[in-house]
């Protein structure tokens, strides 16, 4: 096989280009890693994905894939080991439906509402979150990860919710994944943490505390109270 | 392969842009099936049964098994009916460059445009202005291609082509005219209407104006909050 050029563009706090790592690294390819700075965002990165001038990008043989889901579905067709999704086009389904439930609704629940508001406002978005919560336990019911036996496309997707969550819920001082409403969720999340892979590449806890803390008093001005 | 007892059922409302995309990939494989309109004012219960999360339209029922969202159905169709009309390339990479711009509509084009439609002032401002920066970006990406797919019609072109019908409701409570600020896309898009698959499943551009106004007009609280993920609720500006 010829020599494959693989880049990943990437910060280092942002859960979306960490499943794009996780997928590459599980399946063993060999990939260089480009750290954007999103403040003063490189030229080839403005060059390689116009449209959202975001990470992740997915730079293979010179050619950029762009939107994490998108780049997860290349990933695991171009690198057929360690597959993500399963071969049954109704489990494939299922599959797809939960990593976007997790996007559209949990994740952008807890960045803007949960993490940015307060008040009433982050009041209901606790509920909703908690609500969508409960269809992941669901979701997890028989079965070790979202993915079966071994972790698949969903994993990857709600892994942010084994590590970026706690760090939200230790800003707001509010604890959504509670043991005794989630015994699933949080089972599973200690189980996902403990694969060597996904352990070794979370962002460090503190400097991620202290940027969702400096988002959160931002986004609430100055007269944030505790 | 479809076999003679192959059951699909879809779940349906005929305005919907994520219903009328489940349709036209059906019809593209040349598939039968029972639409079953749901009035999403009063949910049926096999809706609710099929899709608890979200409890909304589309709804793709085959042999009794539910798949949900308007574009996971379509690949779901894609992948099981592979023998004809694909939607989506063989190659990996254009694969990715379809998804990227089937999310890219999802994205932009219906959140924008039912916030200025809905909206007043400097919002309905500002959201005109990104919604016409949208179809020029899309414009952009087709390019001198007859359709987003390149020679045939496909993944883009079925997750695009269902928002034709919100032109007339684009124009009249927009203020502007598409074919002047996008041209290249009115063109693209009465290429897809030749197609049977088309032309016979979109829902009409008047009608669907009319089904928005009466949805509008439900009073202080409207009957529906939301229908397959509009939201009716008139935004301050």
């Amino acid at each position: 096989m010829a020599e494959e050029e693989v880049k990943v563009f990437r910060t280092w706090s942002s859960p979306f280009p960490l499943r794009v790592i996780w997928a590459l690294k599980l399946k063993g390819v060999e990939f260089d890693t480009v750290y954007e700075d999103l403040s003063n965002k490189s030229p080839l990165l403005l060059q390689y994905n116009p449209v959202h001038k975001k990470v992740p990008v997915l730079l293979h043989n010179g050619k950029p894939i762009c939107e994490s889901l998108v780049i997860l579905e290349y990933v695991d067709e171009r690198w057929k080991q360690f597959p993500l999704l399963p071969q049954d086009p109704h489990e494939r389904a299922k599959a797809r439906f939960w990593a976007k439930f997790g996007d559209d609704k949990v994740l952008q629940t807890m960045r803007m509402d949960v993490l940015l508001k307060q008040g009433k406002e982050q009041e209901e978005a606790i509920v909703s979150t908690i609500e969508n919560l409960k269809y992941l336990e669901e979701e997890l019911k028989g079965k070790k990860f979202f993915g079966g036996e071994t972790i698949g496309l969903v994993d990857i997707a709600l892994g942010w919710l084994a590590y970026h969550f706690n760090v939200v819920e230790e800003i707001i001082g509010v604890k959504l994944i509670e043991q005794q409403k989630f015994p699933l969720l949080v089972a599973w999340m200690q189980e996902f943490s403990n694969i060597p892979t996904i352990q070794d590449s979370w962002p460090p806890r503190d400097k991620l505390f202290d940027r969702y803390a400096s988002f959160r008093k931002a986004a609430l001005g100055e007269h944030t109270p505790k | 392969m479809a076999e003679a007892d192959e059951q699909l059922t879809l779940l349906d409302w005929h305005p919907s842009p994520f219903t009328t995309r489940v349709r036209i990939a059906l019809a593209e494989k040349g598939l039968n099936y029972e639409s079953r309109q749901e009035d999403l004012s009063n949910k049926s219960s096999l809706l609710l049964e099929m899709n608890p999360v979200n409890k909304q339209i589309p709804v793709l029922i085959h042999n009794g098994r539910p798949i949900c969202e308007s574009m996971v159905i379509v690949q779901y169709i894609d992948e099981v009916w592979n023998h004809k009309s694909p939607l989506l390339p063989s190659d990996p990479y254009q694969r990715a460059h379809a998804r990227f711009w089937a999310d890219y509509i999802d994205k932009k084009v219906f959140p924008i445009g039912r916030l200025m439609w809905a909206s007043k002032g400097e919002v309905k401002a500002a959201s005109k202005k990104d919604l016409i920066e949208c179809f020029k970006i899309l414009e952009g990406e087709l390019g001198d291609k007859p359709y987003f797919g390149g020679e045939s019609f496909g993944y883009v072109d079925l997750s695009l082509i269902p928002f034709y019908s919100f032109f007339y409701t684009f124009e009249t409570l927009g203020n502007l005219s598409i074919v002047e600020e996008c041209p290249k896309i009115v063109d693209w898009a009465h290429r897809c209407l030749q197609k049977e698959s088309v032309s016979k499943t979109l829902c009409d551009q008047r009608k669907f104006y009319e089904v928005l106004l009466e949805l509008s007009r439900g009073g202080p609280e409207p009957k529906w909050s939301s229908v397959g993920s509009i939201d009716l609720t008139p935004l301050n500006s």
